[in-house]
């Protein structure tokens, strides 16, 4: 059982490093938000599921459950807000360089 | 187990510096907000890594359950003040 639970959490905890890669690297906003948004909730269950597994079937199982369940509907309901907020207030994706 | 879940800690403390990095130095308003939302998830996986630490789950799911919903109505209402506001923020 503990190896399961620090094989997911290491996996979430992969895609939380490149999440934070992306949003040091990409250029604009809108690439930024796509990073963070994908990776993020990706791996914040990860590693939720991870430590659920180390806990064991208990009651504690089911509300970290509750947790993740959270984490990964409304992460990307926050990250859509505010990218709409973004869009509509004059921001816009910048686009490549043609020659 | 220990020393793994010491480790967890410590790398999620190190992303959490590089969207600080994102909020303090971010071009735009929208971009301090993501990251703040990038450090609140963060933030919330962290309380569930201590908990398990201390071996008292039952009480650090509620903080970070609380934590989440607090997230949630933040962000959304900073999303949708900026947007009634209109204008490119700097």
């Amino acid at each position: 059982m503990n190896w399961l639970a620090i094989f997911l959490i290491v996996v979430g905890l992969f895609f939380l490093v490149v999440g934070s890669i992306g949003m040091l690297r990409l250029p604009d906003i809108f690439s930024r938000a796509h990073a963070l948004s994908l990776t993020d909730s990706l791996g914040a269950v990860f590693v939720l599921a991870g430590l659920a597994v180390y806990e064991g079937f208990s009651f504690n199982f089911l509300r970290i459950l509750v947790v993740l369940l959270l984490v990964y509907l409304l992460n990307p309901v926050i990250a859509h807000a505010t990218i709409r907020a973004a869009y509509r207030s004059g921001l816009r994706p910048k686009k490549k360089e043609t020659k | 187990m220990t020393t793994f879940f010491f480790f967890v800690l410590i790398t999620l403390t190190a992303l959490m510096l590089v969207y600080f990095y994102r909020v303090v130095r971010g071009p735009s308003v929208f971009d301090r907000v993501l990251g703040l939302n990038g450090i609140s998830t963060k933030a919330i996986v962290l309380l569930v890594v201590i908990g398990t630490l201390f071996e008292r789950v039952d009480m650090f799911v509620d903080i970070s359950t609380g934590y989440a919903l607090l997230n949630l109505v933040s962000a959304l209402a900073i999303a949708k003040f900026l947007e009634e506001k209109g204008a490119s923020q700097k």
